[in-house]
């Protein structure tokens, strides 16, 4: 039992990104028709603002400390970050610490700005064309903003830690009443699901709830006559692309600390996240978030010792082999909707 | 000639001549000048011109007649790769067995995969050859590493079999064609220039020609017309009762014995294998091959082939050492400008260029660097500019007096 609520819980960190990233695609999919490869690009994006947000905390100056002296009695040079002069020493460490939570604030209008740029600059122009054209144009994008991301921050991975509040691991299966020592999960983990489903739970609300979210399911149903009743439609859409940016940057910023960013964590993820897509049922929201966790899920079972014994190497394949299987027997995948990409 | 009309004819024979006189085309600077590094005429880069541009061409046969878009393609490459390598080991060093079987498993791997992601087309398509894709690329990376070297790749060793070579008294430990080794190389000095005439490269480039006649035979054929058809309006073919699938499945099979040929001849060419030739990056550098250089056209695979592995060996050897020989002769303020803004597009940052390119070509030039060669030619053409095809038709028409 312990075993099993174990591979659960390592089975959502990963579904939780899975979750986040294919909600996204499925609802730029939803909404725009738009098939987009650079998604995953998105994810890296937002990782790499939490990586921005550290390293602007932590630019420095240096000022000679007469406190400290080195073996020769002159003087130490110390690097104090800018953010000291400010705040003082005690809270600039705190916020220095504190980084990748407060990166989120940072990332939002971030990948909000880029994902209208991209969809007011590139992808606007591709809505008539055909899906494979759509796939190239963001594939080419895509690489595009990993070369960048390289140039700029290095092809190694960067480690960003989590806050020290938040790091080290704690004893979740004697808080249920196991043995001790069975079940030990980090913190930020259980922080990274929280958040993902506050995430879900505030995009669903949006669009169940809110007016502006009431239109823009209309325009996903039947996008002519919404825009025949006259509202604008293209710019509610618009709107809908920025914040699929932000949900998948926000993933990314919150991943940073589980997985040291680097310049292919996006292709990384692109492709799980589009098979999650399409076990999902394309254009299903709560397709995407119930397929995201059961892969994540899923996969961390398929890594346990005794499975692998029986079928090596399962863990590296199950997720696509779920996804043909799926593709071939039920091929609107589990939530989709009648008539979404059949042919 | 060969049952091809002229103009197909024509350009069979250019690309032979190219082809044939690539170690001088490709090699313009005389050694030891400051454009010798531009010179792609040494054998390991001539080889892998050719052997992409094989795969690239097969890749078109799907992709530029039927538009079905495979994210996948680079799975048969790595399966005929490792075909070649294992016959190598057990059979002789001799290419030819290698090369033959490489097509074959690699044709009976694309038929299992193709027969099952053939039941959906669009974006379903595409996610499930990736799917088969990346699944090879895990197992070869993993479980099968008995098979394939697992991380560490295959090549020969001393002690493998090759029962064949026992057999015909061949012990040559290199690959070759009986007797002929691929690694056999001729240098001509004329002036200041080294020319390199290899027999790898002249072997894969007589397999590429004739790789490339097959297509074109292929692209003329009634089968290719039917595939153009699935193409322009599947739907449409089948309400006149024509079952597409076994064409679609043809032409898959086909493309997928293609990138085995290819796979085959890199073995030949290097003797090794390692799984991250099966990645799915490396499926998407086909296709940025084939949209760059023209999907659909003849000679545009080969052309965008040709470019991309030039600016992988090429352009990304152009460092900040080489910017600053080039502006060395401009004032210090600009050829610090000048650097910086080149800088991050050369070197290590080729892909950026690459994406970019892509990038561009299929917003404005769907149809390539081949149409981009076509509208240049428009433009330098006297009579009837800016007409399109349909009017180019008729300008024919005008143009030529009336029969009597």
């Amino acid at each position: 039992m312990d075993a099993i609520i174990l591979q659960i819980l390592n089975g959502l960190d990963k579904g939780s990104a899975y979750a986040l990233i294919a909600l996204g695609l499925t609802l730029i999919f939803g909404t725009l028709g738009v098939v987009n490869f650079a998604h995953g690009a998105l994810f890296m994006i937002g990782a790499f603002c939490a990586v921005t947000l550290s390293r602007i905390l932590t630019l420095s100056h240096t000022v000679i400390d007469e406190t400290q002296k080195d073996f020769l009695g002159n003087p130490l040079k110390v690097d104090v970050p800018y953010i000291y002069d400010i705040f003082g020493q005690q809270t600039g460490d705190a916020i220095i610490d504190w980084a990748v939570p407060i990166s989120i604030l940072f990332a939002i209008p971030v990948m909000v700005g880029i994902g209208f740029a991209m969809e007011r600059g590139l992808i606007k122009h591709f809505y008539k064309r055909p899906h494979a054209d759509q796939i190239l144009v963001t594939f080419g994008l895509a690489i595009v903003l990993q070369e960048i991301i390289k140039y700029f921050y290095g092809a190694n991975p960067i480690p960003t830690p989590a806050p020290d509040a938040f790091r080290g691991s704690f004893d979740f299966g004697a808080m249920l009443g196991f043995d001790p020592n069975t079940i030990i999960y980090p913190y930020w983990r259980l922080v990274y699901f929280a958040f993902s489903a506050v995430i879900i739970g505030a995009v669903f609300a949006f669009l169940q709830f809110t007016t502006f979210g009431m239109v823009v399911r209309a325009g996903m149903a039947d996008r002519e006559t919404v825009g025949l009743l006259g509202i604008n439609i293209d710019k509610r859409f618009t709107i809908m692309f920025g914040i699929a940016a932000a949900v998948a940057g926000l993933a990314g910023v919150m991943y940073a600390p589980i997985n040291s960013p680097n310049y292919h964590m996006g292709m990384d993820f692109l492709v799980l996240s589009f098979v999650v897509v399409v076990v999902g049922g394309m254009g299903s929201l709560s397709g995407a978030v119930l397929a995201g966790f059961l892969l994540g899920i899923l996969e961390s079972f398929a890594s346990m010792a005794v499975v692998l014994e029986i079928l090596p190497g399962i863990n590296q394949i199950i997720i696509y082999l779920v996804a043909i299987i799926i593709l071939l027997t039920r091929p609107r995948g589990l939530m989709g909707r009648k008539g979404v990409m059949e042919e | 000639m060969f049952g091809l009309t002229k103009k197909d004819a024509t350009l069979l024979v250019i690309v032979a001549i190219l082809a044939i006189f690539a170690p001088f085309i490709l090699n313009p600077f005389p050694e030891g000048s400051a454009m010798a590094q531009f010179n792609a005429g040494y054998p390991d880069l001539m080889q892998r011109l050719v052997i992409f541009g094989i795969f690239a061409i097969g890749f078109n046969i799907l992709f530029g007649l039927t538009g079905y878009l495979s994210f996948g393609h680079a799975a048969f490459l790595g399966v005929g790769s490792y075909a070649a390598i294992w016959m190598m080991k057990l059979l002789t060093m001799n290419v030819i067995p290698a090369i033959i079987i490489s097509v074959a498993v690699a044709g009976l791997f694309s038929l299992l995969v193709g027969w099952i992601s053939l039941r959906r087309s669009g974006i379903y398509f595409s996610i499930l050859t990736l799917a088969f894709a990346q699944m090879s690329y895990s197992l070869a990376y993993s479980v099968l590493t008995p098979i394939t070297g697992g991380e560490t790749g295959l090549q020969p060793k001393v002690d493998d079999p090759r029962v064949l070579d026992a057999l015909l008294g061949g012990d040559s430990r290199r690959a070759n064609l009986f007797g002929l080794e691929m690694g056999s190389t001729y240098e001509l000095a004329v002036g200041g220039w080294i020319f390199t005439f290899n027999a790898g490269y002249y072997i894969a480039a007589i397999v590429m020609l004739a790789a490339f006649y097959l297509s074109i035979r292929i692209f003329r054929s009634p089968f290719g017309m039917m595939l153009r058809a699935v193409k322009s309006n599947q739907q449409r073919l089948n309400y006149t009762g024509l079952n597409s699938k076994p064409y679609t499945l043809a032409a898959f099979v086909i493309s997928g014995m293609y990138a085995g040929l290819a796979g085959g001849l890199l073995v030949a060419m290097d003797t090794q294998v390692g799984a991250e030739r099966m990645f799915w990056t490396a499926s998407g550098e086909v296709v940025l091959m084939t949209i760059l250089g023209g999907a659909g056209t003849l000679i545009g695979p080969v052309l965008g082939a040709g470019f991309i592995k030039y600016m992988e060996n090429i352009v990304s050897k152009i460092n900040k050492t080489v910017l600053e020989q080039w502006f060395a002769f401009m004032p210090d303020g600009m050829e610090d400008f000048f650097i910086t803004i080149i800088y991050p597009f050369v070197g290590k940052g080729w892909h950026l260029t690459l994406g970019l390119m892509f990038m561009m070509v299929v917003i404005f030039l769907p149809g390539g660097l081949v149409e981009g060669g076509q509208k240049i030619g428009r433009i330098f053409r006297r009579k009837d500019r800016n007409s399109s095809d349909a009017e180019l038709d008729a300008a024919k028409q005008r143009n030529t007096p009336p029969a009597e």
